[in-house]
């Protein structure tokens, strides 16, 4: 049998893009993508495939009596169908803990869950397949209120508990008080990541079922590889995955989804299985940004330093763990934000509920707690009687600084920086209501429901601390292969390519580090060393680090090369635009020439520094990194109706060094329009477990039309620690972006709210 | 499937008799939605638009009214020489969807939804629309009021097709507002139209997504008929309140995902009061 296959993204050299570390060169897969020809991993196939359809539990907490299958076998062209009971390996998985089932066996927890899956000629054939499956549920009353599960009253609805993680922390002198005390009450609705290329995967079984070969849209390769082994009962490497074309991820992509059943149904059926997600299936299907409820109390002095805070989060993460004990984390340790704060005491809880299991999102617990910490910053500002720039900057963190954790901050740390030249940047010179009665700059747009004279204008701020990399101890690393021939580059590595473009930056880096201009990029699969996942702001750093330091060994070797050919000590030579150069002398060899028909290969796994484990006070340097942004937002308001038109938001963002601004300026507008959608419309609505709106319908994203002018100052202090001097900037603009707009609501309409999203009728009523 | 592209009415109205069962398609931005999300089925589809006859629409100055083939995208009716005819109705295709979405969808397939977030629905209903049906069996007009039993059920007998719709040409402010959580590409939390005829004395106001159909708001009209001044254009602030609460007694809505009928009630409240402000936006006894 003939596979097609298509191999990943951009590794075919294309002549046109030659930038270098500091250019924009455009994007290997950006024609591509912009002309529809690019592969997503919902365009594979490959000779003889059947179609996988995966059946969900209709209840949010069932226990599954018996399942009958017998009719579902009766229908032609069905040729597998697997439950529970054809899971061979492990049967249960999970990023940090395995307590999700690869399908429920006793319990469904909630509506969406997996309960079995089947293969067939057709997707018409696996629909009435699913649909003839019957399945006995004996329906148990949900556990829904959070809070429920953190005072401990509903009796457990997994054999681990209703509670993922407990961490408090506590510092300095907790008997502290304030001249002026603050204290408010914040709630951050579900947010969905709401990815563009929904989940899909192809499976190729190795004849004789000895192993299968996985095409999947992933951010994290080994790590999906470990876990799905697992659970098929295999080795890992008799799992080989490589990555389908990405169209999106922010964090939904980090747990399995449909891996699994993908793989397992083409070993049962020894035939290439391909799944793909509906858009309602897809709100099922993946985690999503954790919902929480915070209570902050910050106590300051009377010209508004902050002495003490206090807080308690409780984090809603549904069914199952995935990641919330590490969001968690994230959040209870970004209590303070970006300011200065020598005492706290903070009670942080992930549980466990009926509700849509959640994990990774962009921004990863922060954006929650800053939220909450930019909410309070201006209260206390109000309470100080100060504007809300004065108050930040008084509080403003240095390096040097410490968390509430006792964690020193050692990174760049230009907090104070990041606001005055936000406030420096101009405000919007267009009037209340848009220029010349354009309707579409009012709130409410076209649907024409105001005139000038009902909207009010407001100004918000927000600012935010966000740790890169992984935490608490874990050994992150990314791996990268160069090879150098005749001239051309050719890098290997397994990083998920998810759209943030690091196959750009790849090429940049090789073409800077070893003066060439052509850069193959090879597939990007297993069959080299981890990359780590594309996530926490980190591929940049990471495997932007592995990259450089793999195409530095090289550039030693090919040194090393022309130094004996030449009698020059290695030492002496440089890379000069195309041509490796004696920097004490004459000697200039063009890198191709001097590559000609050698084969320098190196590969190098780039390593961060230690961290640790929090201790029970929730003490300890359990961050890598750190990176900072202000953002102010401006917007029009129509009090009456509620409706929002956001007009313009500014931000300076701490990003270390500019590899590739132009991709810079992206991930900060489309972080900040991710931070709009979270401020005034998206939100996932679920009503006694039962989600109400998974769909684009009603799930509403912002559009090109809701989108603000986005107005930037890029600060570049280059940071010793980065490998390329350069932080992560992925999550951070949408981060402060969402208090930032929420504040700017506050200010037009003179109203306290203290949830997002803020609906038209919390402006109203 | 079935599908049967018709290029003129009575192929459609053949095809329609011949299998009663069968689905209309026109642009197809409800009914494919549908049936991607599996929540409607069908074994045959009647393609009606490139039906020429559906496609067209008539102004009659003697009778003053407007016909508008069932056809007729929203695309042409957001453009000129359709606009200046019936501005409410281009206000209200300028709400719906994108550009893509307008290009497609046609009035008659909002009608033929019958849903009460239909945005060209408030208009017809305000301007006290004639749906023209026919079948091979014969033709027959329908009141718009008539034409929708509740959401999304209507008069429509199998076999039967919406040929288009005629409305008045008014000489008076007519305009349409729409509220949605998003600044366009949303379906309407509330929606409102207001026509006035300024010959006939008369003030329409329907409204839109508060109700299982489109509901007209009787008490309203009245009031602001025996309020305004027709000649001057002009109305006194009292009225407008009156006005706007009248419109919000008249709205039957309910809570679900997309808003509260409390916030409902209160939109369609500010809607009226805004629309009869642009309608007569002089100053009572002044110049
Ligand atoms: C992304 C998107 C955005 C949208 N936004 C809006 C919006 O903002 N406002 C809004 O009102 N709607 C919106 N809609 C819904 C839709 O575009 C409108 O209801 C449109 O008017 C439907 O017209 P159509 O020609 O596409 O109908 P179709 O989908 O072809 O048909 C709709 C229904 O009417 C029946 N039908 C169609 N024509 C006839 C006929 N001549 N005789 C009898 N029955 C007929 C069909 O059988 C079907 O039941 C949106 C849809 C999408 C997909």
């Amino acid at each position: 049998m003939s596979t097609t296959a298509p191999v990943a993204a951009g590794s075919v050299v294309d002549p046109t893009i030659t930038g270098r570390l500091g250019d924009s060169p455009a994007r290997p897969d950006g024609v591509a993508k912009v002309q529809g020809s690019f592969a997503f991993s919902g365009d594979l196939s490959a000779d003889g495939f059947l179609w996988g359809a995966t059946l969900r539990s209709p209840h949010p907490y069932a226990r599954v009596v018996s399942i009958d299958l017998s009719a579902a076998w009766k229908i032609n062209g069905v040729e597998a169908i697997i439950t529970a009971a054809d899971v061979p390996g492990k049967p249960t998985y999970g990023l940090i803990s395995q307590d999700q089932p690869v399908f429920a066996a006793e319990y469904v927890r909630f509506v969406g869950e997996p309960v079995a899956a089947v293969a067939a000629n057709h997707p018409d054939t696996c629909r009435r397949a699913l649909e003839a499956i019957v399945v006995t549920y004996e329906v148990l009353e949900p556990l829904t209120d959070p809070e429920r599960s953190v005072d401990g009253s509903f009796p457990p609805i997994h054999p681990d508990g209703n509670v993922f993680r407990h961490q408090r922390i506590v510092r300095g002198d907790t008997s502290v008080t304030g001249e002026v005390v603050v204290e408010g009450d914040y709630e951050i609705g579900m947010q969905d990541q709401a990815f563009l290329g929904l989940e899909a995967a192809l499976a190729i079984p190795d004849p004789g079922g000895a192993g299968v070969e996985l095409y999947v849209a992933t951010q994290w390769l080994h790590e999906d590889r470990h876990q799905i082994a697992a659970c098929l009962g295999l080795e890992d490497e008799q799992v080989r995955l490589t990555l389908g074309g990405v169209g999106g991820a922010f964090g939904a992509r980090e747990d399995i989804s449909l891996q699994v059943h993908t793989c397992l149904l083409a070993l049962r059926t020894g035939r290439p299985v391909r799944i793909a997600y509906s858009r309602e299936e897809s709100f099922l299907g993946h985690v999503h940004r954790h919902p929480a409820r915070i209570w902050m109390r910050h106590h300051a002095t009377v010209d508004g330093k902050i002495v003490k805070i206090e807080a308690r989060f409780v984090m809603d993460g549904g069914a199952y763990a995935s990641t919330s004990s590490a969001v968690l984390i994230n959040a209870v340790t970004h209590t303070q934000g970006p300011y200065k704060c020598d005492n706290a005491v903070v009670d942080g809880w992930a549980v466990r509920t009926n509700n849509l299991p959640c994990g990774a999102m962009r921004g990863f617990g922060v954006v929650q707690a800053c939220f909450a910490h930019e909410g309070q910053m201006d209260r206390l500002a109000a309470a100080c009687g100060l504007d809300p720039v004065e108050i930040r900057l008084r509080n403003a963190m240095e390096t040097g600084d410490r968390l509430i954790t006792g964690q020193v901050i050692e990174n760049v740390a230009p907090v104070a920086r990041c606001i005055l030249e936000t406030a420096a940047l101009p405000l919007p010179d267009e009037p209340v209501g848009g220029h010349d009665g354009d309707p579409m700059r009012l709130p409410g747009g076209a649907g024409l429901t105001a005139d000038r004279s009902h909207i009010r204008r407001g100004i918000g701020w927000g600012v935010a601390i966000k740790n890169l990399m992984y935490s608490e101890g874990f050994d992150d690393y990314s791996t990268a292969r160069c090879v150098l021939r005749d001239g051309v580059a050719s890098l290997k590595f397994a990083t998920s390519e998810v759209g943030q473009g690091f196959v750009t930056i790849a090429g940049q880096i090789a073409r800077s580090v070893l003066g060439v201009d052509d850069v193959v990029l090879e597939p990007i699969d297993t069959t080299i060393g981890s990359a780590g996942s594309t996530s926490a702001s980190r591929q940049t750093w990471m495997s932007g680090g592995a990259v450089d330091g793999a195409c530095r060994l090289v550039r030693e070797q090919l040194f090393a090369h022309v130094g004996s050919q030449h009698g020059i000590d290695p030492l002496r030579l440089a890379i000069d635009g195309r041509d490796v150069i004696d920097t004490m002398g004459d000697l200039r060899v063009p890198v191709a020439e001097a590559s000609a028909g050698v084969t320098f290969e190196e590969t190098f796994e780039h390593h961060h520094r230690p961290t640790e484990d929090l201790d029970e006070d929730g003490q300890g340097n359990c961050h890598t990194a750190f990176a900072f942004v202000a953002h102010r937002a401006v917007v029009d308001v129509d009090p009456e109706l509620g409706l929002v038109k956001v007009i313009q938001i500014a931000t300076a963002q701490d990003i270390g060094r500019a590899l590739n601004p132009l991709s810079v300026l992206g991930q900060i507008e489309g972080g900040i329009a991710q931070g709009v959608g979270l401020a005034v419309m998206e939100e996932i609505i679920q009503t006694d477990g039962r989600v109400r709106n998974a769909n684009f319908t009603d799930y509403l994203l912002p559009t090109m039309l809701d989108m603000p002018d986005v107005l930037v100052s890029l600060i570049e202090e280059p940071d010793p620690m980065a490998p390329l001097g350069a932080k992560g900037v992925g999550e951070p603009p949408c981060i402060s972006s969402t208090p930032a707009v929420v504040a700017a609501i506050r200010d037009a309409i003179g109203k306290d709210l203290t949830r997002t999203p803020v609906r038209p009728s919390d402006i109203v009523f | 499937m079935s599908v049967t592209v018709a290029h003129t009415l009575d192929d459609a109205l053949a095809s329609l008799a011949a299998t009663p069962t069968a689905t209309v398609l026109a642009g197809g931005t409800d009914l494919m939605v549908e049936l991607n999300g599996g929540h409607r089925r069908t074994d045959a589809v009647v393609s009606v638009n490139r039906v020429r006859e559906l496609r067209s629409w008539r102004h009659d100055p003697a009778a003053a009214t407007l016909h508008i083939g069932a056809a007729v995208t929203y695309a042409e009716l957001a453009a000129e020489p359709l606009a200046s005819f019936a501005p409410a109705l281009a206000q209200a295709a300028r709400t719906v969807g994108s550009p893509q979405i307008r290009n497609a969808a046609t009035i008659g397939g909002n009608v033929g939804t019958a849903s009460p977030a239909g945005d060209g629905l408030p208009v017809l209903s305000a301007l006290d629309a004639v749906v023209h049906l026919a079948s091979l069996a014969g033709r027959r007009d329908v009141a718009f009021a008539e034409f929708a039993t509740g959401p999304k059920r209507t008069v429509l007998q199998p076999g039967e097709l919406i040929t288009g719709i005629t409305i008045p040409v008014l000489s008076g402010y007519q305009g349409y507002a729409k509220v949605g959580v998003r600044n366009a590409m949303v379906i309407a939390t509330a929606s409102a139209c207001l026509a006035v005829d300024v010959p006939g004395r008369s003030v329409r106001l329907a409204l839109g997504s508060v109700g299982p159909v489109i509901l007209r708001a009787p008490e309203a009209e009245a009031l602001a008929v025996a309020a305004a001044d027709f000649e001057a254009g002009a109305i006194d602030a009292d009225a407008v309140e009156a006005f706007g609460a009248a419109a919000g007694r008249a709205a039957r809505p309910i809570d679900d995902h997309r808003s509260s009928a409390a916030y409902r009630r209160r939109a369609i409240e500010v809607l009226a009061r805004r629309l009869l402000v642009r309608a007569f936006p002089g100053t009572p006894g002044g110049e």
